[in-house]
């Protein structure tokens, strides 16, 4: 009998994300994400559709990190992807270097954007993104860095930010959970801020609080992040990530 | 057409469009004429990859317009990094979406084409000069007007064109690469191979001849011209390479040494030198 790693529960709570959005394309930017998505279509979400990191939607399961075997079941280029993603149909996980209490993501830069500290990839398609379909974060390693109080360039538009630029910026924003190495998030504090949901199993309160650099909303109870079933063990250890992927990215 | 006469027809402080995504398909023979040349300031648009990063290193860029640099396998591009970490380019980031739409409205003449995206995000604080437009309609949403982004010159690396510049792409995607050549005053084709116009649509089918010639002002034939970047199904892309650039990027030396073994010579001396390392391995 094999025991449960924080990479399985953190594979299974990205699942997790995916669970009511039916036919739908989903974008998992990450390892743990990758296998959280193609558990949630092995499982409780068959009808969801993802790409081989190409142009190709692919059906089926298989291991992360490995060419899929196919077959394919449309074609996705990126002229195809604004088209997709502006129209609604797209839940992505993206993985922001800062985030902040109302969700505002920064993928673009570090410091002054005049002459950044550390420039990282630019703002690639999360403006458009997080404005018209369901986004959710991971974020491999919770700390202070990345959960700051204001991010300095914000690419994922957070809720306050959107109210700011008025209703046709706010009408699709819908930013769902954040997941974490160590507990499980999203938007339902006051005003849509940051909101413990679970903590992952051997995680504290105290700990997520003591890695986030601003006010979490916390309920009086705060559950456990469920651990995987026996089926979703076997289906992780046996032919979604075989080579334990999830647990070098995730440190528990 | 050759590399260098194409890189003659552009001039410093043009706006220059380039194909590709990221670290796929890119014109690299074309780029790297450009460092053989004398052109700088220029305003270089691009869904940035090593194209991006080898004309910062060499300073020729002026203005970069783009929503992200990525060597994709590897994620940042160490010298457009270093580029942006002295201030030593102006920049217009967009979201990857608006960059379409700004392509788009240049190829079909429009001033600029509404959306969503950039809404509500630090895209419009860093670019000021961006508007915003009312529908007209019952709706009366306020979106933000993307302006068109026309084009001097674009460069394009196909698979495979006819003598005329009718090209076409063989792998999974064209990216933006027909927006790039319809936003531009000129565009310029490279290839892997020039074939009788007869073989196109039997190598791809009709829907891959995506760039036809009313779109195109010169074709240039250019085997293993995207090199170091992908150009499937012709190649992959070469991962060692590219590992030995960005290693070399991050320090000064290697960098020289780099550009001596590599870019101090002819697109023939490059390609020599690239598989004389591959002999070597």
């Amino acid at each position: 009998m094999s025991t449960v790693s924080r990479g399985d529960v953190c594979a299974v709570a990205c699942a997790e994300v995916w669970r009511n959005d039916g036919e739908l394309v989903v974008s998992p930017m990450g390892t743990t994400p990758s296998v959280g998505a193609q558990l949630a279509r092995a499982t409780f979400a068959p009808d969801l559709l993802f790409s081989d990191g190409e142009a190709t939607l692919v059906a089926g399961t298989w291991a992360v990190g490995s060419p899929p075997p196919g077959p394919a079941e449309g074609w996705l280029p990126f002229r195809s992807v604004f088209d997709l993603a502006w129209g609604g149909r797209r839940h992505v996980m993206m993985g922001p270097s800062q985030l902040d209490r109302f969700g505002n993501a920064n993928i673009s830069a570090i410091g002054d954007f005049a002459r950044p500290t550390r420039q990282l990839l630019g703002v690639r398609g999360a403006p458009g993104n997080t404005v018209h379909h369901p986004t959710s974060y991971w974020v491999p390693r919770h700390t202070t860095r990345c959960f700051v109080p204001r991010v300095d360039m914000v690419s994922g538009v957070g809720y306050d930010s959107a109210a700011k630029a008025g209703p046709a910026a706010s009408r699709f924003l819908d930013l769902r959970r954040v997941i974490t190495n160590l507990a499980v998030l999203d938007f339902g504090g006051p005003d849509h801020a940051m909101r413990l949901v679970s903590v992952h199993p051997g995680v504290s309160i105290d700990d997520v609080v003591a890695n986030t650099g601003f006010e979490l909303a916390i309920d009086a109870e705060v559950p456990q992040t469920r651990e995987p079933t026996a089926e979703e063990l076997q289906l992780l250890n046996e032919v979604i990530d075989p080579e334990g992927l999830r647990n070098k990215e995730v440190r528990a | 057409m050759t590399e260098d006469e194409v890189i003659g027809r552009l001039r410093s402080g043009m706006t220059v469009g380039i194909g590709g995504w990221g670290s796929r398909r890119k014109p690299m023979s074309l780029v790297r004429a450009i460092l053989r040349s004398d052109l700088r300031d220029l305003t270089v648009v691009s869904y940035g990859g090593p194209d991006v990063g080898l004309l910062c290193a060499a300073g020729r860029v002026k203005r970069l317009v783009y929503g992200f640099v990525s060597l994709d396998s590897i994620p940042l591009e160490p010298h457009f990094q270093a580029a942006r970490q002295a201030a030593a380019i102006e920049v217009t980031e967009y979201d990857e979406g608006m960059l379409q739409w700004a392509l788009y409205a240049a190829s079909i003449r429009l001033p600029f084409l509404p959306t969503r995206a950039g809404l509500g995000s630090d895209v419009i604080r860093v670019n000021p000069q961006l508007r915003t437009v009312v529908s007209p309609y019952d709706d009366a949403e306020e979106l933000l007007a993307v302006p068109a982004l026309p084009l001097d010159a674009a460069l394009v690396h196909l698979n495979r064109a006819d003598a005329s510049g009718n090209a076409q792409y063989l792998g999974p995607d064209l990216y933006f690469d027909d927006l790039f050549c319809t936003a531009a005053e000129q565009a310029f084709v490279s290839c892997e191979r020039i074939v009788p116009t007869a073989e196109l649509a039997e190598l791809g089918g009709i829907a891959s001849l995506r760039v036809p010639r009313w779109m195109v002002d010169g074709v240039v034939e250019a085997p293993n011209g995207a090199h170091f970047t992908s150009c499937a199904p012709d190649y992959g892309r070469d991962e060692t390479f590219q590992r030995e650039y960005v290693a070399a990027a991050k320090d000064p030396q290697a960098w020289q040494e780099f550009v001596h073994t590599y870019l101090s010579g002819s697109e023939r001396d490059y390609q020599q030198a690239v598989a004389a390392r591959g002999n070597a391995a």
